[in-house]
């Protein structure tokens, strides 16, 4: 059988607060298989901020072990982290964390950068454009964060998510900062992505209607999988925007 | 990211806040400056002196009477006392071998006069050795001769300023003029040598046989100097040993800080003046130096500023795979970017001063590559040194708690 994209093997993590030990995670154990959708739900305080830190290599375990695509990464140090981060994970933030000043186009570029491929600047600016193209907002390219709407950087991000080919996209709260239309828009893109490209996408939220999109919903509660169950009626994002009323974005 | 592409980055961050990034380059621009005005200064007068030596000859020995003390010791001043005579003058020549040529010297102020012009300046005596000594040549008419010096004939020699003043439009050769109301006739008049050292004008000056001078006009049976030229600018340190020797026998001097005289080498008297004009251009350079540090500190501060406001930033590229050593580059490039513009800038600016102190000062400046790369080469040091530690901390952040930063 095919290895998990992603498996961890009784996951703590801890942290020390002056002479309290709080331990934001248990011992979790989950795989998740390369080409699914799933949905990480959970009030916040549950762990699953911590564990998203740690799915997404920004942070590292106490304790358990994860196998990403097959490799051991639990002792993996920043620089190798970052490494990883940026050939393998695309990061889609609720805050769409996009660098001010700079151009749409310019932030897609960004992981290119770090990633030492050597890519000319043309060869960066047609990769770039072509994903901005690919998530609707081309011609938007040389617009600044200020000059875009929360739903077009929420774009911007996922095209700067999807530059390097990424293995995985960790969505944390994606939809967050958006109102309801816009946000089934940008469930359109990720459920685009996950069908026609078989993109692992990962999505954290504590919103039970958004994980309805996912294939399958994780539960945690207090640092631990309390539920993990496919998701029975699957939502689909682009049905459900042809039904919706058009309505002129701000 | 390449290092091309981190100082663009860079350079793009300091043009994002063009008021501050002015304002904390300002610093290195002042200290640059300074330095390259200090510099070109230094080596301008080092370039005088060395001009000089050449005008006067290297092989150039004086002996004065009086004695210069040295330090911790009295001195009783150059030209005080009335000890050194022309015997000693005949004394040095006839019994030092490695001596060419020498001349008695006296010397003292006067007013001179010619028809309705007058002018105060030095009047120098001298043998008829004495412009082949220092180096004058004569322009118009001729030298005097050893018999003028022999029965102190009343002829003279006019520096360029002299007679340029007293004879603004005429031929001053064969016509008499007054040092002191008495008469002197012009032989003729020296080629100018311009400027000295420190803008004094050489050409302001009457010479004349210095029998005439001693007993005419000052009254006088000592003389001033003694000026000594050696056969080779290889002799002329044991030549001055010699000298020495001989005038401490002549007038019975067992204790050398009793001296009554003084025997400097030209080299000697321009290593002096070097040394003095090295020692100013240290002093202010250290405290160029200080604003250079100063600026150094600015830099340090508006990085440290740069690096809190920019923790978001830091965060997401963290996010997207940035390393240690990029975040690193990316702000140590900022700072080195910031130091260098301000770096070229005051290049720019201590070249400007430096001419402008050269126009309105009339003092000698030289502007060297060498100080320029200096320059440059320190303000990126500054860079360097002032940018790490913002850097260090920025590459050091937590990507976590970066990204979550408000």
């Amino acid at each position: 059988m095919r290895e998990p994209l992603i498996r961890v093997v009784e996951l703590r993590r801890s942290y020390a607060l002056g002479d309290v030990t709080v331990h934001a995670l248990r011992g979790v154990t989950l795989e998740i298989e390369a080409g699914a959708m799933v949905a990480i739900v959970g009030a916040s305080g549950s762990g699953k901020s911590t564990l998203m830190n740690i799915l997404g290599l920004l942070d590292r375990p106490t304790g358990g072990q994860y196998f990403l695509d097959g490799q051991d990464v639990s002792g993996f140090d920043r620089d190798r982290r970052a490494e990883l981060r940026n050939r393998k994970i695309g990061f889609v933030f609720q805050n769409f964390s996009l660098l001010p000043r700079t151009t749409a186009l310019e932030n897609v570029e960004l992981p290119l950068l770090y990633a030492g491929q050597g890519l000319r600047p043309q060869e960066r600016h047609a990769k770039a454009l072509g994903l901005l193209r690919a998530v609707g907002i081309g011609e938007r390219a040389d617009h600044t964060p200020n000059q875009l709407s929360g739903g077009q950087q929420q774009r911007v991000a996922i095209a700067r998510s999807l530059v390097n080919d990424p293995e995985l996209i960790l969505a944390d709260e994606p939809t967050g900062n958006l109102d309801s239309r816009t946000s089934v828009e940008i469930m359109e893109i990720l459920q685009r992505l996950n069908r026609e490209q078989g993109m692992t996408v990962l999505l954290i939220t504590h919103e039970h209607d958004i994980a309805g999109y996912a294939t399958r919903v994780i539960t945690v509660r207090d640092g631990r999988v309390t539920n993990d169950a496919p998701v029975a009626n699957r939502r689909d994002a682009a049905r459900e925007l042809v039904a919706m009323p058009v309505e002129t974005e701000a | 990211m390449n290092i091309r592409e981190t100082f663009r980055v860079a350079l793009r961050a300091i043009r994002r806040n063009k008021v501050r990034s002015a304002l904390t380059m300002l610093g290195v621009i002042i200290g640059v400056a300074s330095v390259i005005a200090m510099i070109a200064l230094g080596s301008g007068a080092r370039a005088a002196i060395d001009e000089q030596i050449q005008s006067q000859g290297t092989t150039l020995i004086y002996v004065s009477s009086g004695s210069w003390g040295g330090p911790g010791r009295a001195s009783q001043g150059s030209g005080t006392t009335q000890t050194l005579t022309v015997e000693d003058a005949d004394a040095i020549a006839r019994e030092v071998p490695s001596v060419a040529r020498y001349t008695p010297g006296v010397r003292g102020r006067a007013q001179v006069i010619a028809g309705n012009n007058n002018w105060n300046t030095q009047v120098e005596g001298g043998n008829e050795d004495y412009l082949a000594i220092r180096n004058w040549v004569v322009g118009d008419g001729a030298n005097f001769t050893p018999r003028d010096v022999q029965v102190a004939e009343k002829v003279c020699l006019l520096g360029a300023t002299v007679a340029r003043t007293l004879f603004p439009d005429g031929d001053p050769v064969g016509q008499i003029i007054r040092v002191r109301n008495m008469p002197f006739r012009v032989l003729g008049v020296l080629a100018p040598k311009g400027q000295g050292q420190f803008g004094q004008d050489q050409d302001d000056f009457v010479l004349a046989p210095w029998t005439t001078i001693q007993k005419k006009l000052l009254g006088i049976t000592y003389l001033h100097q003694v000026s000594i030229t050696a056969r080779s600018s290889e002799v002329v340190e044991p030549t001055a040993v010699a000298i020495t020797r001989l005038m401490r026998a002549r007038h019975r001097i067992a204790n050398p800080e009793q001296d009554d005289f003084s025997v400097r080498t030209i080299e000697e008297m321009a290593a002096t003046r070097v040394q003095m004009a090295e020692t100013m251009t240290g002093l202010l350079m250290s405290v160029a130096s200080v604003s250079l540090l100063v600026g150094g500190i600015g830099i340090m501060n508006i990085m440290l500023v740069s690096v809190t406001e920019r923790t978001r930033e830091i965060g997401v590229r963290m996010a997207v795979g940035a390393k240690t050593k990029d975040v690193m580059r990316q702000f140590l490039a900022e700072a080195i970017a910031l130091s260098l513009v301000g770096g070229l800038a005051g290049i720019l600016l201590g070249v400007a001063v430096s001419q402008t102190i050269t126009q309105s000062l009339g003092w000698p400046v030289a502007i060297t590559s060498a100080s320029i790369l200096v320059a440059f080469a320190f303000s990126a040091a500054v860079g360097i040194f002032f940018g790490w530690y913002p850097a260090r901390k920025a590459a050091n952040l937590d990507p976590i708690e970066a990204l979550r930063y408000e």
